[in-house]
């Protein structure tokens, strides 16, 4: 069975550069525009039912969530730092702004919980009382769950990084996932103006 | 000139491995569980696809014997219901899908000069996932356990309209399965489509820009950008379907306050370009047969990409053309007739330039094209009693009627199902070294061809007359049966159709003509590997110049890199 | 508006007249027995006429486009085969042109900006059209699997089949008591849906007297097939007449009193009305006029005693899936029911 070559006598000198884009941002953007059509999709649902609940507890009972806004937001700065750092090689205070992130995000993850906490014992709004709390839950909801998934794969690199297993040659598979945090934290920025500033 | 060409004649055993014992037996099977070369997931995808093509295609067969008479007992109402939504969902899901997947998987990699796809394990994730989610549907028979007593399949319609499928509606668990199995399709689906963005953005070999990727590359890339926008939406109300049904939510629950408009709304979001998610991929094989049979290259290339981008972003404009019936304000209709007429136009460019590609060659009328040529007619067809169906005032009689029905099964079948057919018999050669049995494809595709008229054809005729769909039965008087049984006479014809294509398919696998590396003459990179492809697809990697890179060098003297850009 | 509709579409609706012949010629329609096809091409009422015309209009254009388009590539196919006496060289490459790209862009954006306008033109005069003062109003409320008619102006509450005089405008309001239908009565107009939490409206005017037939046009079940309508187009004296009918109590005849008996002390009040009587239930249809209308179960059987025996005794053999329970009622019971029933007039 003969195969046949590929290339052609005369024009064979390839000389011009033959750069292509990295497959892993490639692949990260394209999941982040995937995400970004569900998250459309949620408040789009959570825009239109705004005041059409028929009873039961309404936004009015929603404290806006500024400490908790600030920390997930300022991870995004942390995180960004933590990149610059491990691309020249420092690991150290790669580790440590590294940390930082994830403890940002964990305060953010907390601070949830304290709220639906409230939400649900001081207030009885639970995801199914009424249209108000099934919308609520979800779109907050599917948030944090990026958040959770998020901090998994952050803790992990964490992880990977204090036993050395991760060094400077990673950078780029780090900034790849970074990609996937800044999703997270844009997105915030879309939920809480709905839910927080528009929607009370 | 010797040192720059790729050895791989004989430089790789290709050879599959003998099986005779037991043990080889479980090696061969457990070697396509957990493999990640593209090129077996691709087989994976097809035959799987193929399967479900046969269980749907019962399934069809079963609505179409109720229907050939009035008043006919033969399936009970409950158990129509269930075929028609399984034989929608299965043939969007499960054959659709699925196969345009297992056709990017083996062929991209192949036709931009890469080993493999970008992530291949992701690749194998998607394909399990995927293949779960279709298990998952089909459980729902032995456990889906609805109000009538037995196990019952989804019963609300592949478009499953809230508030049908609340649990006040619809109880057991058939709509839970249904729910539950599209989601895990749609994350498979999702990570097929990054895989297939990656690859082609950042593996393609040396020289092959965008501008010289095969047609059927830019389609998937294309068809993939829109997966990522179209399938998650599903996903989303998917979840709030979920939510509504388990935890009690009240997303589409109407009696709180909920709205059964807005699950429409993010039904068709998805669904619309879900169409072309699936006929795209058909522009694409027709783009690759149409050329090598009429031996020309495509006319207006750049005019075909520019199209083909075109029509996703104007599909992702168009959904509630599928709510003309739904009280939308005037406004709000005609916005929705504007943009989907305006699909018409790249849509048309696209039908011209293969009319013009055809014209002035030498066709070949092998089984392939002969599947691409009906196609054209056929997607005109389509296309035309799209703009009709587009005409929203017409559309307030012709949605949800038989015309409907014949419209997208003009474009399903008429287009996607026969460039599928091509597909399979232009490049089945390649995976599998053997030529399928031409005279067989001819009967095949005469079968077909005329059971597929005879049936469509057909039921735009009902549809005039006032036949809604999804009705399991209708009245005497309304004057309907005898077309009806037309019909059904022709759903049996495509049936035996695709008996004979089965056969072909396992017939020449085991006694077809050798096929050789390139037994069509054609021109993409695929054609230069064995046929099989080993492995790793290329011994090094190939250098090409143009889109032709074998038309280049089959004719030294007229290459086609002094004629482009 | 109706004429200068007709008039603009005058020429289409002639050169299409042939297909509408192609319609009445089809063995189906020329089958034995009375036929009751519901055609869009027969319209018998201003929307469907005007979408008639508008679908003739369409129909022309796209026909043209299919013959040429259709044709060329047909000659192609001829003209360029390979013939077995062809050498082995390859047809001479073309690759393009952008002057041949462009023509055949800008023709189907001429074509597409023509249908656009004339589909505009009808979706305004058929959606905003304005509402006469004498227009009749009804409000249609589906239900799984019937239809419920009421006339809140003349106090008038029926099911499944519905009553309108002919030559004036009769305007419907579209309501679900349950999942999504959509009612389409093709003669007449388009059809619209009937979505919970979601009022919609539609009109006719119907031009000629007589019996239109039509169906759930959404699927909302298990037998959505079984929801037929049907419409009675009557002159303004029969229409009159039948309303004076309708507003009458429920007939009180002696010799049917223990059937009336079972009715009041079974379930059967649960779901049913009859006015004048205790039963007052509304989750199925009202039966003080049981015996004005010709089909029962929303179509699924005729009016006759024999068919309200079977219905009443095993409603699941009847239409299977329907939300009547059987009753579990003895023959003779059954048939003094259907004694009762049958004064209902």
């Amino acid at each position: 069975m003969s195969a046949i070559p590929v290339t052609p006598g005369q024009a064979a000198a390839f000389t011009e550069p033959w750069t292509l884009p990295s497959k892993g941002r490639v692949g990260m953007l394209s999941l982040i525009i995937g995400e970004s059509a569900i998250f459309t999709i949620f408040v789009v649902a959570y825009v239109y039912y705004i005041g059409k609940t028929l009873y039961g507890p309404t936004p009015a009972i929603l404290e806006v969530p500024w400490f908790n806004s600030i920390a997930l937001l300022s991870s995004s700065v942390t995180i960004w730092l933590a990149e610059r750092e491990i691309e020249r090689g420092r690991m150290r205070s790669f580790a440590a702004l590294w940390g930082l992130t994830v403890l940002l995000g964990v305060i953010f993850l907390a601070g949830t919980g304290v709220e639906w906490h409230k939400l649900i014992y001081l207030d009885g709004l639970t995801i199914h009382t009424n249209l108000f709390g099934t919308t609520f839950y979800s779109l907050v909801g599917l948030h944090a769950t990026h958040v959770v998934v998020g901090l998994l794969m952050l803790g992990l690199v964490l992880v990977f990084t204090l036993t050395g297993r991760i060094r400077e040659e990673h950078s780029e598979r780090v900034q790849v996932l970074a990609l996937y945090w800044h999703f997270v934290d844009a997105v915030w920025v879309v939920v809480f103006t709905v839910v927080y500033i528009v929607g009370r | 000139m010797a040192d720059q060409s790729i050895p791989i004649a004989g430089s790789l055993d290709v050879t599959p491995p003998r099986r005779e014992e037991r043990t080889r037996l479980l090696e061969w099977l457990h070697g396509w569980v957990v493999t990640v070369d593209h090129k077996r997931l691709g087989i994976l995808y097809v035959v799987y696809a193929i399967v479900f093509l046969l269980i749907a295609g019962a399934e069809a067969l079963a609505i179409r014997l109720q229907l050939a008479w009035p008043n006919s007992h033969f399936l009970s109402p409950e158990i129509y219901n269930e075929m028609f939504t399984m034989h929608g969902t299965t043939m969007v899901f499960l054959v659709g899908m699925m196969i345009i997947f297992g056709f990017a998987n083996y062929l991209v990699p192949l036709m931009i000069g890469a080993r493999d796809m970008a992530f291949p394990r992701l690749n194998a994730f998607s394909f399990w996932m995927s293949a779960f989610g279709g298990l998952l549907l089909y459980y729902s028979f032995i456990g889906g356990f609805g109000l009538y007593g037995m196990g019952a399949a989804p019963d609300v319609g592949w478009w499953a309209y809230a508030p049908l499928t609340a649990k006040a509606f619809s109880p057991g668990h058939a709509t839970d399965y249904w729910a539950l199995a599209l989601i895990v399709m749609g994350f498979g689906t999702l990570g097929t489509a990054i895989n297939v963005i990656a690859t082609t953005l950042s593996m393609r070999c040396r020289g092959m820009t965008l501008m010289r990727m095969p047609l059927f590359v830019w389609l998937m890339l294309v068809v993939s950008g829109l997966t990522l926008v179209t399938i998650t939406p599903l996903t989303a109300a998917q979840i709030m379907l979920v939510i509504d049904r388990y935890l009690g939510g009240h997303f589409f629950d109407t009696q709180a306050g909920g709205s059964a408009v807005i699950w429409m709304h993010f039904f068709w979001i998805f669904g619309h370009p879900e169409v072309y998610v699936l006929v795209l991929p058909a522009f694409g094989i027709a783009s690759e047969i149409i050329p090598v049979f009429s031996r020309k290259a495509i006319f207006g290339y750049p005019a075909m990409v520019a199209a083909s981008v075109g029509i996703a972003f104007v599909s992702l404009g168009v959904w509630a053309h599928h709510m003309f019936t739904v009280g939308m304000t005037s406004v709000g209709n005609t916005f929705f007739v504007l943009s989907t007429m305006l699909v018409g136009i790249p849509t048309g460019i696209k039908i011209f330039n293969w009319v013009a590609t055809v014209w002035g060659g030498k066709i070949r009328f092998k089984v392939p094209m002969l599947f691409c040529l009906a196609f054209l007619f056929q997607f005109l067809i389509a296309g035309l009693t799209g703009i009709m169906l587009s005409v929203a005032p017409w559309d307030w009689q012709l949605h949800n009627s038989y015309f409907v029905i014949a419209h997208f099964h003009y474009v399903l079948v008429g287009a996607i199902v026969f460039n599928i057919f091509a597909a399979i018999y232009y490049w089945y050669p390649k995976v599998t070294g053997r030529m399928l049995s031409e005279t067989l494809g001819k009967w095949h595709f005469w079968l077909f061809f005329i059971g597929f008229h005879v049936t469509f054809d057909t039921m735009h005729w009902v549809g005039f007359m006032g036949m809604p769909r999804s009705i399991y039965t209708y009245e005497a008087d309304r004057g309907w049966g005898h077309l009806n049984l037309i019909i059904s006479i022709g759903g049996l014809i495509q049936g035996i159709a695709v008996l004979v294509f089965a056969w072909n398919m396992v017939h020449s696998y085991l006694r077809g003509r050798e096929a050789g590396s390139d037994p069509w003459d054609a021109w993409t990179l695929e054609w230069t590997t064995p046929s099989p492809p080993p492995v790793y697809n290329f011994a090094a990697d190939p250098v090409v110049h143009s889109r032709r890179p074998l038309w280049d060098l089959k004719h030294p003297e007229d290459p086609d890199w002094k004629y482009e850009q | 508006m109706k004429s200068m509709i007709r008039e603009r579409f005058a020429p289409a609706i002639r050169v299409s007249l042939w297909l509408g012949v192609c319609v009445a010629s089809t063995p189906a329609a020329r089958a034995d027995g009375p036929q009751r096809i519901p055609s869009i091409f027969a319209p018998a009422s201003t929307p469907a006429h005007s979408i008639f015309g508008l679908s003739m209009f369409v129909l022309t254009i796209t026909g043209g486009i299919f013959l040429v388009v259709g044709g060329l590539l047909a000659f192609a196919l001829v003209r360029f085969r390979a013939r077995d006496d062809d050498d082995t060289s390859e047809p001479p490459q073309i690759y393009g042109s952008t002057q041949v790209e462009l023509a055949w862009t800008v023709i189907p954006i001429l074509i597409v900006v023509v249908l656009f306008l004339t589909t505009a033109r009808i979706i305004f005069a058929i959606q905003d059209a304005p509402k006469p003062k004498d227009a009749l109003d009804v409000t249609v409320v589906g239900h799984q699997f019937w239809w419920e008619f009421r006339y809140p102006k003349l106090g008038i509450v029926t099911a499944n089949e519905l009553h309108v005089p002919v030559g004036s405008a009769t305007y419907l309001h579209l309501l679900s008591a349950d999942v999504d239908h959509s009612f389409w009565v093709p003669q007449l107009a388009g059809k619209t849906d009937l979505i919970p939490n979601h009022p919609n409206e539609t009109w006719m005017d119907p031009q000629q007297t007589g019996l239109y037939v039509g169906q759930c046009a959404q699927f909302c079940g298990v037998e959505h097939a079984k929801m037929l309508l049907r419409v009675y187009v009557e002159t303004p004296e029969q229409f009159a007449a039948w309303v004076k009918e309708q507003q009458e109590p429920g007939a009180q005849e002696e010799q049917a009193a223990a059937g009336r008996h079972i009715f009041e002390t079974e379930a059967c009040t649960n779901c049913h009305r009859i006015a004048g009587t205790a039963a007052n239930g509304t989750f199925g249809p009202d039966l003080t006029h049981l015996m004005s209308r010709a089909t029962i179960a929303s179509g699924a059987a005729m009016n006759t005693p024999q068919d309200l025996h079977d219905w009443i005794q095993n409603p699941d053999h009847v239409k299977p899936g329907a939300l009547m329970p059987a009753m579990q009622l003895g023959d003779q019971q059954i048939d003094e029911l259907v004694a009762y029933l049958t004064t209902l007039h």
